[in-house]
């Protein structure tokens, strides 16, 4: 994109940051958005389908490589995928045991899907940034953001969802009684009933900010680790444009970033599933 | 940029991956890793067993090897006693026996010169009673004279 010289930074920018968006059209009719003015006009219904396709195409990818390997596994010697599923498995298991204290055979499963879903979702912060959009664009598709988990919509999908099963299991342990009650008895306890009273809405506040405060942290952390990460890829890849030296740095710069991108991606993946697995964990534990 | 339904379908797609991969990924290869695990350790605790088994059974062979060895000095020392014994006997009886031979030989000797003795006493006698009847004839009865002819035979 940066090599048709019409095209300005700001533009170039603007444009590898706005989903291929289809929705509703202001004369009623349905249709893909043609700049990110538009997009952003088709309000609630209209659907990124950039993201939702890369998303939904990873994850089956993780698990249809996964469940093929559960499907031939053998307890005798494993082959090459049988071992490395097995121990990315060993990993996740490791982990939901030393954090999570419960009983609930959702929650290592759970931890498996986001793990191996949110690091492919996050691998493609790794393929060049114009390659993808390029490609499609040859074949008249003009917006396309690969990297699912820099729309938060994908990040706030899943951390919605981890916090709807945290409620579930809350109440399913506790009883909506008791549920209520950590949200209303804490941080400020009394023995008097008047004084109970009249702390409870105090303390509904701390705790009800608290608890939305988890998904809205759990989904911007992602998101914003991977926005910044792409967009430093994308700032880079400016740099090609503009002689041969800047294009050479860029090139350096890129190889460099990406390097440490590995980390990030792995990072960030990792962290919201440990994050997860502590929700989960709390959603279980009695105080 | 833009919050909207994808958000949902996103939800939809999260809650559909993870009961996926619990019902068809997680239960069967957790289930194959344990059965492994099991497997392994049983294993390890049988080649364990086996390894002592095999100790102790050493342990008693060589203990029988000794024992055996015991018996068998035992049985030699007890077939050399028994040989020795069986030669003194022999030696005793074969001396007895000679005796005994030498004795009853000794006894028919005499015996026999006895009779001898008798025989040739009679002889002598009727020798004697021959010759005094050629000398005197008729003078001599022997029926008369028979204590004086016995008198004459004893002193033979």
């Amino acid at each position: 994109m940066a090599s048709s010289g019409t095209v300005t930074s700001g533009e170039y920018i603007k444009h590898h940051l706005t989903n291929l968006t289809y929705g509703p059209r202001p004369d009623g009719s349905w249709g893909f958005a043609n700049s990110s003015d538009e997009a952003a006009d088709m309000g609630f219904w209209a659907v990124n389908v950039d993201s939702l396709a890369w998303s939904f195409i990873l994850g089956a990818l993780f698990l249809l490589f996964f469940a093929r390997v559960a499907k031939r596994i053998t307890t005798a010697a494993p082959g090459m995928a049988q071992g490395f599923v097995e121990m990315v498995i060993e990993f996740i298991d490791e982990n939901v045991r030393s954090s999570f204290s419960g009983k609930n055979d959702v929650v290592a499963p759970l931890a498996l899907t986001i793990f191996c879903w949110i690091f492919l979702m996050n691998f493609m912060d790794l393929i060049p940034v114009d390659l993808i959009p390029w490609a499609l664009s040859l074949v008249g598709v003009h917006f396309q953001k690969v990297v699912p988990s820099t729309d938060p919509n994908v990040t706030f999908g899943m951390s919605i969802g981890v916090f709807l099963l945290m409620i579930y299991y809350s109440v399913k342990v506790k009883g909506l009684g008791g549920f209520a009650a950590e949200l209303t008895m804490h941080p400020f306890e009394a023995k008097n009933p008047i004084l109970k009273i009249l702390l409870l809405p105090i303390n509904f506040f701390l705790e009800g900010v608290g608890l939305i405060a988890k998904p809205v942290s759990h989904s911007l952390r992602l998101f914003g680790n991977m926005y910044a990460g792409e967009m430093i890829f994308i700032l880079i890849s400016l740099m090609f444009g503009s002689g041969i030296i800047l294009s050479l740095a860029g090139g350096t710069l890129q190889f460099v970033w990406a390097v440490f991108h590995i980390l990030v991606i792995t990072l960030q993946a990792f962290i919201f599933m440990v994050l997860t697995i502590v929700y989960m964990d709390m959603a279980h534990s009695h105080h | 940029m833009n919050i909207n339904v994808t958000l949902l379908w996103q939800m939809v797609f999260f809650i559909v991956f993870v009961w996926f991969s619990r019902k068809f990924v997680w239960a069967p290869i957790l289930g194959a890793i344990n059965e492994r695990r099991t497997t392994i350790a049983d294993g390890l605790a049988a080649a364990e067993k086996g390894q002592q088994a095999e100790e102790e059974g050493r342990k008693q062979a060589e203990q029988f090897v000794v024992q055996a060895k015991a018996q068998a000095n035992e049985i030699i020392g007890k077939a050399e006693k028994r040989g020795s014994e069986l030669v003194e006997e022999a030696k005793s009886t074969a001396k007895d026996e000679g005796e005994r031979i030498l004795n009853s030989a000794r006894d028919e000797i005499e015996t026999e010169l006895n009779k001898a003795k008798e025989a040739l006493r009679g002889q002598v006698s009727e020798l004697a009673v021959a010759g005094a009847r050629q000398i005197l004839k008729k003078e001599i009865d022997p029926k008369a004279h028979s204590e004086l002819l016995e008198q004459l035979a004893a002193k033979l």
